[in-house]
């Protein structure tokens, strides 16, 4: 291989990419809007729900707990309920997503040790909001108990207090984002990489230049790395954006060492990169090549790496598919090593399935590509 | 004179259909070659085995010595060829398609400015090299392309329609710059559907449904109808003409010229006579008869027929 001759390639790739100012936009744009769009709109957390109130004991005990749902800030107070009030009319015309109960004699049975009860009236409309929510409400008012069992124990019994803390590791506060940007950097990378590899070869395809480059001395290896090598760059460059949108806009900082992620993301790159040349080679249209490049890197990425269904989750057959997904590897390794801090040698499982793919992928599509026709 | 490019029984099958079909031929060295026929005909498909690009059937091939089948990379150094389409990048500059075709060739340093200095002069692109590709008139663009596929001085170069869609004043300019370059003792295998343009080649072969129907120079191709005349005649209605002549004893053929025939006869004077009083007879008159000299064109036609005669009977 001459680098030369390599470098002949490379450079012209860029002068054409630098003239094409739509495909540099998606290469580089593109993954950062991603990453704002779906950042953004996956988002399972839920915030500030709106609630109404309907506080019949108006006592010191009520307004405390009344108090712990607001300052959670996981409810908003919108509005209180009235004696007579119809409980419906909230839930219905979507004033509030959950009305809270305090019945009259709160304080007082609570005075006299007996258990209080307080009701929860949740809109199930949509249940994943709702099962969320009732989750929050549950921890609050468990909470509160817990304050009131270690008050009395330390006035009364002098037992010591139960220390309720639970904590979550790696994503203390479990935020949606946190996990799915990982994940989106796996997925946008395989989508960016697969297009630009399969679209600038097909171009030439289409063109007939690739006729011309066939008659010339140039080996068919000095033609793939010449190809790939820009595009590589172009795609560390779209991660390296990503990571910084991810780290402004998210808060999402990477924990392990910048090294362990650079090397993860060149080699699944490859396996990206050789997978849109395998495309290039079964497609004879720049448009054919966009909707194979879509359908077969896209969704799989998505829907079979993890990034937002649990593979364990899924059935069987699905489940030994998911095998053949790089993404599914990477999700893994760049989620520990942005959100857990871990090192590249804790994954050489999912590196070596990493390696292996993009290996069987690069020699299928160079066999392909320098097959002479017969 | 040395031959530079020998085919012998060359063949060609794409699954049920052959392209080619028993194709033998030479070309010598600095000679324009021209390889004729209609599309379809195989005339992209051979060109295409001798860049060893196709591997043929059966048959072989060699270019400067070298088995197109056997040693495709080795010859690939030592050919140049000019696409179909203009296969230059229209979104780079004259200047960077020449720079990233002599980095493809391997050419570097001062050959590769001299290389790229010469390309510019020979397709009158000076002043222009910052031009965009997509920006220039077709026959600028063809000479680049023809400019690009010999940076690296190949001695044998295959140019396959290079005057598609290209004005006549610039199709000109090309058949000069390939005369210059022949003169400079490169051997230039040219395709081609214009018959004006097969008069310029050294020798011509024309294919026809993948076989080699005619060989030769134009003088030679000429030939085929030696010791005959040809006569045009006009007439009313013509297709009735040359069926009735068709069927005359002494009329050798007649072919539709557009709204005149073609006849060959045995004899000028008797030829004359016996055209007018059979088409006077069967009250096609007006007739009027000329001789003409041959061209080019008759003797594809004649050829062709000749072999779709062939073809029936056997």
């Amino acid at each position: 291989m001459s680098p030369r001759k390599v470098w002949a390639i490379a450079k012209k790739e860029l002068k054409q990419a630098s003239r094409d100012p739509l495909t540099l936009g998606m290469l580089l744009g593109l993954p950062t809007v991603m990453l704002l769009m779906y950042g953004y709109a996956i988002n399972f957390d839920v915030r500030h729900v709106p609630l109404a109130v309907r506080d019949l004991d108006k006592s010191r005990e009520s307004r405390e707990l009344v108090a712990e749902f607001v300052n959670s800030t996981y409810f908003d107070v919108v509005s209180d309920v009235a004696a007579g009030d119809d409980l419906d009319r909230f839930t219905e015309r979507r004033i509030a997503k959950v009305v809270l109960l305090l019945p009259e004699g709160f304080s007082r049975t609570l005075e006299r040790g007996g258990s209080a009860g307080v009701q929860l009236i949740l809109d199930g409309a949509d249940a994943n909001t709702a099962t969320t929510v009732l989750g929050y409400a549950s921890a609050l008012v468990g909470a509160a108990n817990v304050r009131r069992i270690q008050a009395r124990a330390a006035g009364r019994l002098d037992l010591a207090p139960i220390d309720y803390q639970p904590r979550v590791f790696y994503n203390p506060e479990l935020k949606t984002t946190q996990f799915l940007v990982p994940g989106l950097v796996g997925f946008i990378l395989m989508l960016t990489a697969v297009l630009s590899t399969a679209l600038s070869v097909v171009r030439e395809k289409e063109r007939g230049t690739l006729e011309q480059l066939r008659v010339t001395s140039l080996r068919p290896s000095e033609l793939i790395v010449g190809k790939t090598l820009p595009y590589l760059a172009i795609s560390l460059m779209a991660t390296v954006l990503i990571l910084v949108a991810a780290r402004v806009l998210f808060g999402v900082a990477v924990r392990g060492s910048y090294l362990d992620l650079f090397v993860a993301t060149v080699i699944y790159l490859i396996g990206a990169l050789s997978f849109g040349l395998l495309v290039s080679s079964l497609s004879e249209s720049q448009a054919m090549a966009f909707q194979v490049g879509m359908v077969t890197s896209m969704l799989p990425a998505i829907f079979l790496s993890g990034f937002i269904f649990p593979i364990r989750a899924m059935p069987q057959l699905v489940q030994a598919l998911t095998y053949a997904v790089p993404a599914r590897y990477f999700l893994v390794v760049s989620r520990g090593i942005i959100l857990k801090g871990g090192a590249l040698s804790e994954y050489t499982r999912d590196m070596g399935f990493l390696v292996l793919y993009a290996s069987v992928v690069l020699t299928i599509a160079y066999a392909r590509l320098t097959r002479r026709e017969v | 004179m040395s031959s530079v490019l020998e085919i012998d029984r060359l063949v060609k099958r794409f699954g049920a259909f052959t392209s080619v079909d028993e194709l033998s031929l030479h070309v010598n060295e600095g000679e324009v070659f021209g390889l004729l026929g209609s599309n379809g005909a195989g005339k992209t498909t051979t060109i295409r085995i001798l860049c060893g690009l196709l591997e043929p059937t059966s048959g072989r091939a060699r270019v400067l010595g070298i088995d197109v089948a056997k040693e495709p990379e080795r010859l690939k150094h030592a050919i140049g060829y000019m696409t179909q389409r203009f296969s230059l990048y229209d979104d780079l500059t004259v200047i960077q398609n020449l720079r990233f075709f002599g980095g493809v060739y391997g050419l570097k340093g001062a050959r590769l400015r001299e290389r790229e200095a010469w390309a510019v002069q020979i397709a009158g692109l000076e002043g222009k090299q910052d031009l965009l590709t997509r920006s220039l008139p077709g026959g600028w663009k063809q000479r680049l392309a023809l400019a690009c596929a010999i940076l690296h001085q190949p001695k044998v170069v295959f140019l396959d329609e290079p005057t598609g869609g290209v004005d006549p004043i610039s199709r000109r300019r090309f058949w000069t710059l390939i005369d210059e370059l022949a003169g400079s003792g490169v051997t230039l295998i040219v395709t081609t559907h214009y018959l004006d343009e097969a008069e310029r080649c050294d020798r011509i072969a024309l294919m026809h449904a993948s076989r080699l129907v005619a060989y030769g120079t134009v003088h030679e191709l000429k030939d085929v109808f030696a010791g005959r005349v040809m006569l045009e005649v006009a007439c009313a209605r013509v297709l009735d003409g040359q069926a009735l002549l068709e069927r005359e004893p002494g009329v050798f053929e007649a072919t539709v010229f557009g709204t005149r025939l073609h006849v060959v006869v045995a004899d000028e004077q008797q030829g004359r006579r016996q055209v007018t009083d059979a088409l006077t007879r069967a009250g096609l008159a007006p007739v009027a008869v000329e001789r003409i000299v041959p061209s080019l064109e008759d003797v594809f036609i004649h050829c062709i027929e000749a072999e779709e005669a062939r073809r029936r009977a056997s």
